[in-house]
């Protein structure tokens, strides 16, 4: 093939055509050859993404033309992907964890009946082919296309137990969550065909030099309340906890590999509309440490598994924002991909836990597990690390790298920062010691249930451990020996002006050393508040607001869902069966009564002799036009 | 000869099923004509669409200089298209529906579609003014005599709404005709050619408008909707919904717009306002709704609430959404109208708090049903996305109005409000377990299936691949909004 670029219509292709034939023939399909399917198709994606980013890095990117998706006078949305440094990256990214979940679920999903097997699997292919859509798209309509796809299918497998009621619920608050910020995003593309009259990236953001700074914030901003549901920030990061009523290698995909990296994708790819928004920037920044710090409170009391993870989420998106909102986009990017590797590797480890507990979510009744299941604890514990940011892991690397952007910007961005980053340590060490230390605190017949998962489980957890340890070297500072390869990589496509500079050496020893102290006071806090025999997690005061997430499902449900019933009960269903009805029937009545008074009919159905007035008309101009002359 | 056999097909054989005794061969009889006129339909849009095969001119009330002309232009090839599609559509997912004289039942339904295919077509005022009627008096029949318990209340409210609007229509026409040079005349030519003064427009507009707001249905001239929606036998309902309501949208296009611009141009803020309060109060009654025919009712008068907002912004991407939204709306209601049919039909009720669990039991009618629902919310590859994008642009790129942007973001929050009562609809119907009414489930018939798979590619198809349907259209919206242009004061 002389040109690779020309197939890369292949790569979301392939997860699309996984999708129809498990949908289609889910009834047919044995699970094997329904995860074959699934799994296969993936890896076809990311062996096509694996040629795709050596192309790029050896030649640069290339707009590749299919065909023209809304063609009218004034404006014109061709059907264009966009193969460069960043959506290679991100198919790398989407494709390779993507593929891991895959193999993974295999496994995990083992106990649904094949049709259903199937349809789990088609699910979760169309999700990654809406991802991929998202990041390939050369203009903003595309983009939008995988942007409203990704809320779909994470409604769809979210909902994917849809027996169950709060499950569906769950489901339909994300969907209605992400079409809020998807009114954001469209009005943005509006503005930008009223004012560009393109969407296309490149003519786009040739012409925001020229525009005035007022109309760029305004449609930045309105690009960033898209973000905020699809990435889960403040305010509609609510739906983002929830989700995890999904299977959870479910919750890995979302997490990790799709869905809420999309916010940062978008923005990423948008730099030049962001940098020119300086309004935008600091509500970015604002937004994301205070989701940061929000999300960070709730997961300290949480006794779920996984919404600690989820709550984590939300908290690391927040420094993925926090970094955007300083200009350091290929850091946020960086923490895109780091924290896709330990994300996944938490979730899939926390399938594995649940697995092994016999569907026991609580971890107030887990503790002990280090030594009944070895693999998931040192994988999990190697997640741990690297959410925490222990020095070297990837997560180290990339939050480093966060800190030292907010640092150049505001002093009071950067102990922001590091507030975050102590209460992710704390609530991650919080969540190990109650899960794999201490005493088990579950009923015998579970500690005799519980037991390793099988290789397909366990092999990608091992890949996903590795990457979380080692991936962060690409971005190594130089000062301890690195280089960094991946900003490198990504300047031709997210051009920064000035670069991204790198700390003073003091800084980042003063940042090493802080992060040891801090991790190893953490770690003998939590061991011995939680690595404990016996544990309630029962909480008052205070730590109950936090426990119940300050309340704010509460507060959205009593100042925004419960008003807009009460007008739809109270004023228009009202005026809808009395006001108007009245007036219709008060204009009956008035016609009856006069046709009564007129004596023009007497049984006072005046309905059938309009009628047959109306039909005399038609067959006299029909008798006019076959009679003519 | 196309738009004399699109009008001829239906109307000769509708007169004849009167005649055939048998019920099942009246019903055989009237799927060969549709059928027919839809073979004809596609002639006209690929092999035998020169000049000459797409207009018919011939005498009919000389003493009032009217002639029954009849045309196919890009729209009214899309509408007729839309027209001949629905109606085999229609007859065979409704296949297995028993009607007591069903003879004349299909007679009507016939009749309906060459009264349809009339008003597509019609080129002069008074032609058009028949073919409206012609198309409205069968579906009161059928409403009164098929229709539910409460139908004849229902009918007569149907009755006085559309026949005060088709009053006003025929004397605003009557009165253009007057105005007309010479020996006056009733061909649309003639009407385009006119130029009104100001105030003869402003009055002139509101009696057009008024009558063809009530066809479409827009708020607040809509409550005979939902009613008639609800207790009409469900073939005439997608009839209805599907077709008749593009009657009043279309009527706006042809014989309002560019006649009497300058009515628009004055009146247009108070239209465009109505439209984007009529979207929301629609979209809060839908979220009010447990019969699924009044919820879709009410989200019905949404998006037409949309289409009509999108003719005002006088936009050619506005105008070329509404084009493609009338044939996809006609398409998209039509499936979710058999999904309902099917579960009536199956369950015996229409109440979602009564139904529930449907996606264990009938696996096949729910995947097809989401993905008719999805396209309700216009989501990205289905065909619905294509009109409201193109719409909604319209909308903020207008610059007759200094509200536009106002009317995009009211307007769009009933985006998220379709969201909310559709998959509320999903989730009582198809989620959840099942009760004593939904257990005894079966999937669905293959008849239903494959008008229902039909319908789901068409979405998709036309969701991917639009451009062949805004070609189409390209022309009248070109020369509807020169028109319009030109007569601006």
């Amino acid at each position: 093939m002389k040109n690779i670029f020309q197939l890369v219509w292949l790569v979301p292709l392939l997860p699309f055509a996984g999708f129809l034939l498990n949908g289609l023939f889910r009834k047919k399909l044995s699970k094997s050859l329904s995860g074959l399917i699934g799994c296969a198709t993936i890896l076809g994606a990311f062996a096509i993404s694996v040629a795709l980013f050596m192309e790029v890095k050896s030649s640069g990117g290339q707009v590749v033309h299919l065909f023209d998706f809304i063609a009218v006078k004034g404006f014109k949305i061709p059907f264009d992907f966009q193969v460069d440094a960043l959506s290679s990256l991100f198919l790398l990214i989407i494709t390779g964890v993507g593929f891991l979940i895959h193999v993974y679920s295999t496994s995990y999903m083992h106990e649904e009946t094949s049709d259903h097997f199937a349809r789990y699997f088609a699910y979760l292919n169309l999700f990654v082919f809406s991802m991929l859509l998202l990041v390939l798209g050369a203009n903003f309509v595309i983009l939008f296309i995988g942007w409203e796809g990704v809320g779909l299918c994470s409604y769809l497998l979210i909902g994917y137990w849809f027996k169950n009621t709060d499950y569906t619920n769950a489901a339909k608050k994300a969907f209605i969550m992400n079409r809020i910020g998807d009114l954001g995003f469209l009005l943005a593309v509006f503005w930008m065909i009223n004012q560009f009259g393109t969407v296309t990236f490149s003519e786009v953001f040739a012409k925001v030099g020229g525009t005035p700074v007022m109309i760029i914030t305004g449609m930045t901003l309105l690009l960033f309340v898209g973000a905020t549901g699809k990435s889960a920030q403040i305010p509609l990061y609510t739906w983002l906890p929830d989700a995890m009523a999904g299977p959870t290698p479910v919750s890995a995909l979302i997490h990790a590999a799709t869905m809420v990296t999309a916010g940062v994708y978008m923005i990423a790819r948008s730099h030049v509309m962001f940098s020119a928004a300086p309004i935008t920037m600091n509500v970015i920044a604002i937004i994301g440490l205070a989701t940061a710090l929000l999300a960070g409170t709730i997961a300290l009391y949480q006794n779920d598994i996984k919404k600690v993870l989820a709550y984590s989420t939300v908290s690391q998106l927040g420094f993925m924002f926090l970094a955007i909102g300083v200009g350091a986009y290929t850091t946020a990017v960086f923490h895109v991909m780091t924290h896709a590797f330990f994300k996944a590797l938490l979730f899939l480890g926390a399938g594995s836990v649940i697995h092994a507990m016999g569907g026991e979510q609580d971890i107030t009744k887990m503790g002990g597990l280090s030594k009944k299941i070895p693999v998931t604890y040192w994988t999990f514990l190697i997640g741990v690390l690297a959410i925490s940011g222990f020095p070297f892991t990837s997560g180290f690397v990339s939050k480093d790298e966060i800190l030292l952007a907010a640092f150049e910007h505001s002093k009071l961005l950067f102990w922001g920062g590091v507030a975050g980053a102590i209460l992710t340590a704390f609530y991650m060490f919080r969540l190990l010691n109650l899960t794999f230390f201490g005493k088990f605190r579950n009923t015998e017949e579970k500690a005799h249930h519980v037991h390793e998962s099988s290789a397909s489980m366990t092999i990608p957890l091992a890949v996903l451990a590795l990457l979380s340890l080692v991936g962060g070297l690409i971005q190594l500072p130089h000062i301890f020996g690195g280089h960094p390869y991946l900003n490198e990589f990504l300047a031709p496509a997210v051009k920064v002006p000035g670069g991204e500079a790198e700390g003073a050496a003091t800084t980042e020893y003063m940042l090493l050393g802080g992060t040891v102290i801090g991790l190893a006071i953490i770690y003998f806090i939590t061991r011995k508040l939680y690595a404990v025999d016996a544990f309630s997690g029962v909480y008052e005061g205070f730590r109950k607001v936090l426990a119940n997430k300050w309340y704010v499902d509460e507060i959205y449900e009593a100042i925004i869902v419960k008003p807009i019933r009460w007008i739809g009960k109270k004023v228009v269903l009202f005026t809808e069966n009395e006001v108007i009805d009245w007036i219709v029937n008060g204009v009956g009545k008035g016609v009856q009564l006069a046709s009564r008074q007129l004596r023009l009919v007497q049984s006072g159905q005046v309905g059938s002799y309009v009628l047959l007035m109306v039909i005399s008309i038609l067959v006299f101009f029909a008798v006019q036009f076959l009679f003519k002359k | 000869m196309i738009p004399v056999l699109l009008i001829l097909i239906p109307l000769v054989s509708g007169l004849l099923t009167f005649f055939i005794k048998k019920d099942s061969s009246a019903r055989l009889g009237s799927l060969v004509a549709v059928v027919a006129t839809l073979v004809v339909s596609v002639a006209g849009l690929t092999f035998a669409k020169d000049a000459a095969n797409l207009s018919f001119d011939a005498e009919w009330l000389p003493a009032l200089g009217s002639r029954f002309t009849v045309t196919l232009d890009g729209m009214g090839q899309l509408l007729c298209l839309l027209t001949a599609i629905a109606f085999p559509l229609i007859f065979i997912a409704t296949w297995n529906t028993t009607y007591p004289n069903a003879n004349r039942f299909y007679a009507f339904m016939l009749l309906s579609q060459a009264g349809l295919m009339g008003v597509f077509l019609a080129t002069d005022a008074l032609l058009f003014y028949f073919f409206w009627e012609l198309a409205l008096i069968p579906a009161y029949f059928l409403c009164s005599t098929w229709g539910g318990e409460k139908r004849i209340a229902v009918t007569f409210k149907f009755f006085i709404y559309t026949f005060l609007g088709s009053l006003l229509m025929l004397v605003a026409l009557i009165y253009i005709y007057f105005q007309t040079p010479g020996d006056h005349s009733f061909a649309l030519k003639s009407f385009y050619e006119l130029t009104l003064k100001p105030d003869q427009q402003s009055w002139l507009f509101w009696m057009l408008f008024i009558a063809f707001a009530i066809k479409m249905p827009l708020f607040p001239f809509h409550t005979w909707q939902p009613d008639t929606y609800e207790q009409s036998p469900t073939a005439t309902t997608m009839v209805l919904s599907g077709i008749m309501v593009k009657m009043g949208v279309f009527a706006v296009i042809r014989w309002l717009a560019p006649i009497v611009p300058g009515g628009l141009w004055g009146w247009g803020d108070t239209v465009a306002f109505l439209s984007m309060v009529g979207m929301i109060y629609a979209s809060l009654l839908a979220m009010q709704q447990d019969d699924m025919k009044r919820l879709i009712a009410y989200s019905s008068i949404a998006h037409i609430g949309l289409m009509n907002l999108a003719i005002f912004s006088t936009t050619n991407a506005g105008m070329q959404g509404v084009m493609i939204q009338m044939f996809n709306h006609g398409i998209n209601i039509i499936g979710m109208w058999i999904v309902v049919e099917i579960i009536e039909r199956k369950y015996h009720t229409r109440k979602m708090s009564e139904l529930g669990g449907l996606a264990q039991k009938a696996p096949g009618l729910a995947i097809l049903f989401v993905v008719i629902a999805l396209a309700n919310v216009a989501l990205p590859l289905t065909n619905a996305f294509i009109g409201e994008f193109l719409m909604f642009t319209g909308v903020f790129t207008s610059n007759v109005s200094k509200y536009n942007y106002i009317y995009t973001v009211v307007a769009g929050i009933s985006i998220i409000l379709s969201a909310i009562y559709t998959l509320n609809m999903i989730q009582k119907v198809f989620f959840g377990n099942t009760n004593s009414v939904t257990a005894a489930a079966t999937d669905i018939r293959p008849n239903e299936k494959w008008v229902l798979a039909v319908i789901v590619v068409l979405i998709i198809v036309l969701g991917v691949y639009p451009q062949p349907i805004l070609n189409l259209t390209e022309g009248t919206v070109n020369s509807i909004l020169s028109k319009m242009i030109t007569k601006h004061p």
